[in-house]
């Protein structure tokens, strides 16, 4: 099964409770690094963990806490993404829920390393009930002295808050989220400049995914080297992945990077196999925004090679015939999905979520949507096809945030592997799945 | 109808200290926290009295306020009911049934997504991804979670609602 970094001790309903975390090793991190080991120090062990963000986007941990602007005079923020939205991924959810002290003593740890001193999460609004865990989880550590003023006599302070959002999954995008925490609208901004030069009120700002903050006690506690041994080749540690859809054991898995995916999805230590015995259509990996591949793309690459649970591994072969690992969120689809019918509701989701600013994203999504709506309701022409395609182009990479890559690259996997299944929709004029 | 709208003692002193937590003079971060509260005070919606009032107690232009409770989906800009259900139809969900749950909510009470019923005591709403999606489908009332969603667990959850008859505005910083 692997090593359990996030999750091993995640079954004890009294984690939540910092005795309980603590006899578990919990906050021994932050002892280490306080105590013993510089700013720098920790960093360095970050950097030499291969770590990567767990968010989405895979970029290095250490090299984006490098890029901090640390000849600034003004206050430095950390600000943990805890606005877990993209369709597919709930893993931040869970960990927040029964592990929340992993978080909290990831943010000690991390805010440390960038000589912060006042931190925020930001959790998404339906996460109301996890912000309550989380600031008693907060108030507990303070009071036994790992938050506040001077922690464990090392002369370091730290304040932990909790911000919550309202409902728009664009907050996500780290420069929307840093606009929403200043009580603004999500709309994202320009880069550069970039958050680590000018992000939360134009102070020198790093955010991180939950799940990557979550990992750093481990790395003080075991080092960086021993960190960069677990996994495949540059997909270092292990990963949750949220695995939802057509599959008898749909749940959490904290995996070591590098797993075959056909053994993800057909183990029964973790996905178990199809739901109801209907064979693999498709899957979507890394959360509703990578590609969608076809049955024998996901398990095998194009060059006929087994495919594994990496970065490296599932983004073989580039758009055409790979996708993205993307936040983990693992989505398992039967032969009786509508591929139609599946895009056309990603299609509507990112048409809602589009902040409006940028014109491609704005009016592209919308048009795609009704396209896609009328392709599945019968009144589809075969050009649409290709409209569908060019349209989706022409949003790609011309839009300040990803958010519009987000919304083409469905479309054009969908068509890209299943054109026939769009043909047929426009001569059959309409849909004949259930 | 102005004076109507002002915040309990408990709900000011809990305003005041989510204030203090942003550094001083960026009050304005703590307006998604409060149109929270005043949403979950005034009725489970945003009257322009109530974010009016908000603006007031901030410091902040009226606009201000206005251009971010119309931004974010979980501000209601009109009034609800009592119990307001929001079902989830993001992919994972529809394809685990959540089309039959909203049906299902939909013909029980004769209401059309975004609708409420005419006694004001149930609002239907369609939201998006929960991340939720592996105990699919789900919905959320108030800001508790119900999940693996059967159209019996629905009729036993709307049961379960009328005997106890809490309203699901609920001050969101309190258990």
């Amino acid at each position: 099964m692997g090593i359990k970094i996030l999750t091993e001790h995640i079954l004890n309903p009294e984690l939540q409770k910092f005795e309980v975390y603590r006899k578990t090793g919990g906050y021994a991190a932050v002892e280490k690094a306080l105590k013993t080991m510089s700013p720098d120090g920790v960093m360095e062990e970050v950097k030499k963990s291969g770590l990567r963000g767990r968010g989405g986007a895979g970029f290095p941990t250490g090299m984006k806490w490098s890029f901090l602007d640390r000849k600034s005079e003004k206050p430095r923020y950390l600000v943990c993404n805890a606005d877990e939205g993209e369709p597919g991924t709930f893993k931040d959810r869970y960990l927040m829920e029964f592990n929340p002290h992993s978080l909290i003593e990831g943010m000690i740890v991390s805010s440390y390393a960038l000589g912060v001193n006042d931190a925020y999460i930001y959790l998404r609004g339906e996460f109301f009930y996890i912000l309550r865990i989380l600031e008693k989880a907060i108030a507990e550590a303070t009071e036994k002295g790992f938050l506040g003023k001077n922690i464990l006599g090392s002369g370091y302070s730290l304040n932990l808050y909790c911000h919550p959002g309202a409902g728009a999954y664009i907050c996500g995008e780290e420069t929307a989220l840093l606009e929403s925490l200043e009580g603004k609208r999500g709309n994202p901004r320009l880069k550069p400049p970039f958050p680590a030069v000018s992000g939360l009120y134009n102070c020198p700002t790093v955010v991180n995914n939950v799940e990557t903050l979550a990992l750093v006690p481990w790395i003080v506690n075991n080092g960086g080297d021993q960190f960069s041994q677990i996994g495949i080749g540059r997909s270092t540690g292990t990963k949750l992945i949220s695995a939802s859809g057509h599959i008898k054991n749909p749940g959490i898995y904290e995996i070591e990077m590098g797993l075959p995916v056909e053994e993800f999805i057909y183990s029964n230590n973790f996905c178990g196999g199809m739901k109801n015995g209907k064979p693999l259509k498709a899957v979507i990996a890394g959360g509703s925004s990578v590609p969608i591949l076809p049955a024998e793309l996901i398990l095998k690459t194009a060059k006929g090679e087994s495919r594994n649970m990496s970065y490296e591994s599932l983004s073989d072969g580039g758009f055409e015939t790979g996708t993205m690992l993307g936040s983990g969120g693992f989505i398992v689809m039967d032969e009786s999905t509508c591929i139609v019918r599946n895009l056309y509701n990603f299609t509507r989701f990112y048409r809602h979520e589009s902040c409006g600013q940028c014109s491609p994203c704005r009016e592209g999504t919308s048009w795609m949507e009704k396209i896609l709506f009328r392709i599945e309701n019968g009144d589809g022409r075969m050009h649409d096809i290709d409209l569908l395609f060019n349209i989706q182009k022409n949003i790609e990479g011309k839009t300040i945030c990803p958010l519009g890559d987000a919304a083409a690259w469905p479309v054009a996997s969908a068509i890209r592997h299943f054109r026939q299944e769009f043909e047929e929709h426009v001569t059959r004029k309409g849909c004949w799945f259930e | 109808m102005d004076n109507e709208i002002k915040f309990s003692a408990e709900s000011l002193e809990l305003v005041k200290s989510i204030i203090a937590r942003y550094p001083e003079g960026k009050q304005k971060s703590a307006l998604l926290p409060i149109l929270h509260i005043a949403q979950a005070e005034f009725g489970g919606w945003l009257s322009v009295e109530t974010m009016n009032y908000v603006a007031g107690l901030l410091k902040l232009e009226q606009i201000e306020v206005y251009e971010v409770a119309t931004f974010y989906s979980m501000f209601n800009l009109k009034p609800v009911g009592e119990c307001v259900m929001e079902v989830c139809q993001t992919g994972p969900c529809m394809l685990n049934g959540a089309g039959e749950i909203i049906q299902h909510i939909s013909k029980k009470f004769n209401i059309k997504p975004g609708e409420t019923t005419a006694d004001g005591k149930f609002t239907l709403k369609t939201v998006e991804c929960l991340a939720a999606c592996g105990t699919a489908p789900v919905m959320m009332v108030g800001d508790k979670y119900h999940e693996n969603l059967t159209t019996e667990k629905v009729d036993s959850m709307i049961d379960e609602w009328c005997k106890c008859g809490k309203s699901s505005h609920n001050n969101p910083y309190k258990d």
